[in-house]
């Protein structure tokens, strides 16, 4: 009887203690999960399509943090930033009959995707132009700050800005930003590292810039609104180059990142000559409308249901073609909520407005992995309503996902990145006419940035045609494409290799990548290179979210 | 805006004229001289003729480009040369300069500043084309000419006419003359029939193309412009 009791209680406290250790291994945090046996299948994005795949026991899959719930009354919220700005006057105190006021604001490469409307830069201006209206301001002028990004069509703008707005401003009043109209263009001056400071004519001469920004990740926001949502091409080369992105550690994490600094110089040029009043906002990482809101959580805890629809989902995707499929992904808004708003001088405003970001981005992990896995997904800053060609691809794996870091990368010097995604040669022609002839004739020649730069860079900046597309149409600049490739330069110097799991044979080469038709064939692979009991992390974004490394 | 000094070998850009640079065509000239003839009753039965056969002058240019422009310049049969010449400065201001694209001047000036001599290669005719290429600062034009016989136009056109491949031929042997880089060359239509022009230059370009060009332009990843 005794000895029974004895076993029984043994039992209870190894179960107990059993339990405690695979919480403990599995909950390193909320967000922190290892795979064990029991473990289900995870999801990745694969372009317009889902991996469901079984990793390895012992895999560390990072999720990003729940959305913080959002302010309950965003409009109250801009108001008071408009009242109690940091550092400067408030907004009314500084108008006046016959002032001259443009508004600058974000262009569509943020948020992603785009939100449900009403859009928050709507929110901002209809309080923001009541205001400047009723202090008995007439000049007003609304310019998207689109930089060397395409033009925003008609219907982006008003969807953007809603209707009413739209309807007064657009087309006199509310354009996009054109860094090639050399009149529209004036040059402030030079940093004391020689930065040509070069701003878009109108918000230069007006006696207030308004900028309304969307921070999605810490990158975006601070000085590099204007000097870079405002600027031209000789501007921009200063910063958008391969040595500034080897300089940064990295370009996500302001404190260490080349690229902010330059910002912030140039900056301080564009503060000397304008009156900006800058007005930032932060949002929840509230990416998936209800139906679809399970794949930002963890599988484990998915219900039959969300299996279900997931399952569903999938069987529908692989039904369909891939311009339909991406049609439909364009349609599901998503549901960012403001978190915070802060108004007033540009460092201020962004300081607070970062902390915001962290909190709701930044998810702590601890110690850095051999094998990194990602999946790519159909949506980047650049490719909004469009295809994500291979470039961009590019810019998503070794670029922006390998940079999502504080600290130290997620990934090992020398560590392999696994990434997933069909990899399809495919580009879109009005939205992305140079990166076609990046693919298929620079990249053949060479990968390296900085030989890129120096041989084709200007060419292409400088042709006649894709200046053309970009005024005119809604192409990208002719630059665009090679930005594009120095933002993954860390990437691929701190990778020994980049593997991705694609369909697509040759343009995997052709990006310097290695090709696996799966994602076990990858893992075998990676593993042959950093050895059998290489540790793995899985990053499951999207949700996006930066690893704070410890 | 910066020269490309990079350029190993000279190169040019080659527009087509009409519904490239400008958006009239052939016919707004003919009808321009029309409605210009000496006298009322003679401006208005030219006028009328040409109105006429404009549906004409339609289904056989989409037949075939040549067959049109044989047909087309027949109109001009009988034409005093004195006054085609006297009328092209007022073709120019009244008709051709409002018709300019708004993108067509900036396309020209960002061409030059690379570098690139502007060349137009067009099927209108010279005393048609030669004060809109002055007003643009083309540097060199090759265009269809009337043959004269007393001072009046037979109806046919002197050789080499300018019209689908003989266009591209042309190209290549001033390219070869000027010691031009076709491969670093850029050409410029609106029209399918120019194909053949487009295929010589390493920097094709579709403008504001017709349905059948467009296709061609994305089939072969060619840039398409709208300079309107």
């Amino acid at each position: 009887m005794l000895l029974l009791r004895t076993l029984a209680l043994l039992r209870r406290i190894f179960l107990i203690e059993g339990i405690m250790a695979l919480a403990l291994r599995r909950r390193q945090y909320d967000h922190v999960v290892h795979i064990d046996t029991d473990s289900q299948p995870r999801i990745l994005h694969y372009g317009e399509d889902f991996l469901l795949e079984d990793l390895p026991i012992g895999t560390r899959v990072v999720y990003p943090k729940p959305p913080i719930v959002g302010l309950p009354n965003p409009e109250a919220a801009i108001r008071y930033a408009l009242h109690h700005p940091l550092d400067s006057e408030p907004l009314h105190a500084q108008l006046f009959p016959g002032m001259k006021v443009t508004i600058a604001m974000d262009d569509i490469s943020l948020p992603l995707p785009p939100m449900k409307t009403p859009d928050i830069r709507q929110q901002v201006l209809e309080i923001v132009l009541d205001m400047i209206t009723a202090h008995g301001v007439d000049d007003i002028h609304l310019i998207v700050a689109n930089s060397l990004h395409r033009k925003m069509t008609e219907s982006e703008m008003k969807r953007m800005v809603g209707s009413k707005i739209f309807n007064a401003y657009h087309p006199d009043r509310f354009y996009n930003h054109d860094a090639e109209d050399p009149e529209e263009m004036v040059h402030l001056g030079k940093t004391d590292h020689h930065e040509p400071v070069n701003i878009n004519r109108r918000a230069a001469e007006s006696d207030l810039l308004i900028y309304v920004n969307i921070n999605l990740v810490p990158m975006d926001g601070g000085h590099k609104s204007v000097t870079v949502g405002l600027c031209d091409y000789e501007s921009l080369r200063p910063h958008h180059e391969p040595q500034t992105i080897i300089d940064s550690d990295s370009y996500m994490d302001p404190a260490q990142s080349a690229l902010s600094r330059k910002c912030e110089r140039m900056g301080k040029i564009v503060d000397e000559h304008m009156n900006v009043f800058h007005i930032e906002t932060a949002l929840n990482n509230d990416m998936f409308l209800s139906p679809m809101s399970f794949l930002a959580r963890n599988e484990d805890h998915f219900s039959d249901k969300d299996w279900a629809l997931f399952n569903m989902t999938r069987a529908t995707l692989a039904k369909l073609p891939r311009t339909a499929k991406r049609k439909m992904f364009f349609q599901f808004p998503a549901n960012y909520k403001m978190i915070a708003c802060y108004a007033g001088k540009t460092e201020p405003v962004h300081e607070r407005i970062l902390k915001h970001c962290f909190d709701q981005y930044a998810v702590p992990v601890k110690g850095q992995c051999d094998i990194l896995i990602t999946g790519i997904a159909y949506v980047s800053p650049y490719n909004v309503n469009s295809i994500l060609n291979p470039i961009l691809v590019q810019v998503m794996g070794p670029g922006y996902f390998f940079n999502m870091y504080r600290n130290k990368p997620v990934v090992k010097k020398g560590g392999v990145m696994i990434l997933t995604h069909p990899c399809y040669d495919d580009f879109d022609p009005a939205f992305h006419p140079s990166y076609i002839e990046f693919f298929n004739r620079c990249l053949p020649d060479t990968k390296d940035s900085f030989e890129l730069r120096a041989k084709y860079e200007q060419e292409f900046a400088h042709d006649p045609n894709y200046i053309q597309m970009y005024r005119r149409g809604n192409a990208y600049h002719g630059a665009h494409p090679f930005f594009m490739w120095y933002w993954a330069e860390n990437g691929r110097k701190h990778l020994s290799k980049i593997i991705a799991v694609a369909d697509n044979t040759y343009v995997p080469e052709m990006l310097g990548f290695d090709r696996a038709s799966s994602l076990t064939e990858a893992i075998h692979m990676a593993k042959s290179i950093m050895g059998r009991s290489a540790e793995i992390t899985m990053l499951h974004h999207p949700p996006i979210f930066m690893s704070d490394m410890e | 805006m910066r020269k490309n000094t990079k350029r190993a070998k000279a190169a040019a850009a080659f527009y087509d004229m009409d519904g490239t640079l400008v958006k009239t065509n052939l016919v707004h000239a003919l009808l321009f001289q029309a409605k210009n003839q000496q006298g009322v009753l003679k401006s208005i039965t030219r006028t009328a003729q040409i109105t006429a056969s404009i549906p004409v002058f339609f289904l056989t240019d989409l037949y075939n480009r040549s067959v049109f422009q044989e047909r087309f310049f027949r109109s001009y049969k009988g034409e005093s040369e004195d006054r085609l010449r006297f009328l092209s400065e007022e073709l120019f201001e009244e008709v051709l300069k409002p018709s300019i694209f708004p993108g067509a001047i900036d396309l020209i000036e960002r061409s030059r500043s690379i570098g690139l001599r502007q060349v137009l290669v067009t099927g209108a005719l010279d005393v048609t084309v030669a004060p809109l290429a002055r007003y643009l600062r083309i540097d060199d034009w090759i265009t269809n000419r009337l043959e004269f016989v007393d001072g009046f136009a037979t109806g046919r056109l002197l050789p080499p006419v300018m019209v689908n491949a003989t266009k591209a031929s042309w190209i290549r042997t001033y390219a070869e003359k000027e010691g031009l880089s076709l491969h670093e060359s850029y050409c410029y239509t609106d029209s399918i029939s120019d194909l053949p022009m487009l295929s010589v230059v390493g920097h094709p370009a579709a403008v504001n193309p017709d349905f059948r060009l467009r296709s061609a332009a994305l089939q072969n990843n060619w840039p398409v412009l709208d300079l309107k």
